[in-house]
């Protein structure tokens, strides 16, 4: 008497690291990918490394987004990468925010699945989680 | 989206020698249900040790997040391993879900084991996944084990009455007190926590209760006898935590005193192959009516058969086979 069940939800951790403190765009891509059907473990400001990565182990998580807007991409995407890579997470990061466009191929090299930049729509956000998960 | 996984003997090993990323994908498959979530079940229930169940439920914005976070910090520090497994609704439109409950607990350290889980919508998923989600966590050696829902739907009043000690939470500025009567909650509280105790109105809020309570020791309707004690708290400072922890662990005391904790999992037990038989039952159902209900359907439409009719027919279908 099996039940089937459907494929489960993408769950993604979304966070800020450090002590940027612009988080209204957190919220909106956190609705955004609820809408879309996603679980969305909110880690919400003030994040570390390793606190995303006890979120990720925890929830077993299937993708990681942070949102940047302090120019700390070039250091804090890495240093995320280096965490995962560090507790053996083969887990995609989702980078969006204020990256200009010379920085996004830099960020892709070091490892970054997606990023994101200012002026992304809806689609694009949902497109990019849900291409990164099912890579 | 399938990630390269351990095979389930492995994990299971690997969650019980405190490997948390495997704790985590064996939540995974609790939450998932079906075969892969009764093979789990079949590992680790010879597993057992026995761990101390709390269910925390009470109104959203009540501030059960960041008084389950103050208790858990508490039980830490006194050497326990704590678990939580924080319910958050899903949306029904979209299936999805914002779950914002860990938010309250960046403070925990790597001792204690979070979780955030979502309704999922459909029917008794929960009422099966969570007690999946507690022998895992059980197995896996934590103790106590708080699952914290919001207590407004039947699920969730079912789930909490499934805990070995149901605490409910109530505020200040939540209207009538008595509006917690109303949800069921006052019949399945071993304890009341008035949290956000220093706002106005938190010694109404503890007048009203006691004066519920006062009623139900007068009518009989007191479970086992005991009058659930009610702590007043302030979880953004943490004043009445420890007072709450003793609470907590007096019951404790009590259930295993009277033997009440043998009859509390004994309904758990029940409780869960009522659902367990209610899914499988309801999934029947609907495949019945898919095959056969059609022209049952048309002939109540067009007024040639009545409907308890149509249902007696359906009915012996199901049980022929």
């Amino acid at each position: 008497m099996d039940t089937h069940e459907p494929a489960p939800p993408i769950r993604i951790v979304l966070a800020k690291l450090g002590l940027d403190g612009h988080d209204r765009g957190i919220k909106v891509v956190a609705r955004i990918l609820r809408d879309a059907g996603m679980e969305v473990v909110y880690l919400g400001l003030r994040q570390t490394t390793d606190s995303i990565i006890a979120a990720v182990e925890q929830e077993d998580a299937d993708a990681v987004g942070l949102s940047m807007h302090n120019a700390g991409h070039l250091t804090l995407g890495p240093a995320m990468l280096d965490a995962l890579r560090d507790a053996e997470m083969d887990v995609p990061l989702v980078i969006g925010g204020i990256i200009p466009d010379a920085d996004v191929q830099q960020l892709k090299d070091a490892g970054v699945a997606v990023v994101l930049g200012p002026g992304a729509s809806s689609e694009d956000v949902v497109a990019a989680v849900r291409g990164a998960v099912e890579a | 989206m399938p990630r390269s996984s351990r095979p389930l003997p492995e994990l299971v090993d690997l969650a019980i020698e405190g490997h948390r990323r495997s704790v985590g994908q064996l939540l995974t498959l609790a939450e998932r249900g079906g075969s892969d979530a009764d093979a789990l079940t079949r590992a680790v229930e010879p597993l057992a040790r026995g761990a101390h169940v709390v269910g925390v439920t009470g109104a959203p914005g009540a501030g059960k997040s960041t008084m389950v976070a103050r208790l858990v910090a508490a039980w830490v520090e006194t050497g326990h391993r704590p678990a939580v497994v924080a319910v958050d609704p899903s949306s029904p439109l979209s299936g999805g879900a914002i779950l914002g409950d860990r938010v309250r607990m960046a403070a925990i350290d790597d001792v204690a084991f979070v979780r955030s889980v979502a309704t999922r919508g459909h029917a008794g998923g929960l009422a099966l996944s969570i007690p999946a989600s507690v022998r895992v966590l059980d197995a896996a050696g934590y103790d106590p084990i708080i699952i914290e829902t919001v207590g407004v739907g039947q699920v969730e009043v079912d789930i909490t009455s499934a805990a070995d000690t149901a605490l409910v939470v109530v505020t200040p500025g939540m209207g009538d007190a008595v509006q917690a009567n109303k949800a069921g909650l006052l019949e399945v509280a071993d304890g009341f926590a008035v949290n956000k105790a220093d706002q106005p109105g938190a010694a109404h809020v503890r007048r009203d209760l006691e004066l519920m309570l006062d009623l139900s020791h007068l009518t009989g309707q007191e479970a086992d006898g005991r009058r659930p004690p009610i702590t007043m708290v302030d979880s953004l400072v943490g004043e009445g935590i420890s007072e709450l922890i003793v609470a907590l662990a007096e019951h404790a005391a009590h259930l295993d005193a009277t033997g009440e904790r043998r009859t509390r999992r004994s309904r758990r037990i029940g409780f869960e192959l009522r659902n367990r038989l209610e899914l499988a039952a309801s999934s029947r159902v609907a495949s019945q009516l898919g095959q056969t209900g059609a022209p049952l359907i048309d002939a109540v439409l067009a007024g040639e058969t009545s409907i308890v009719d149509a249902q007696n027919e359906l009915r012996n279908e199901l049980f022929s086979r």
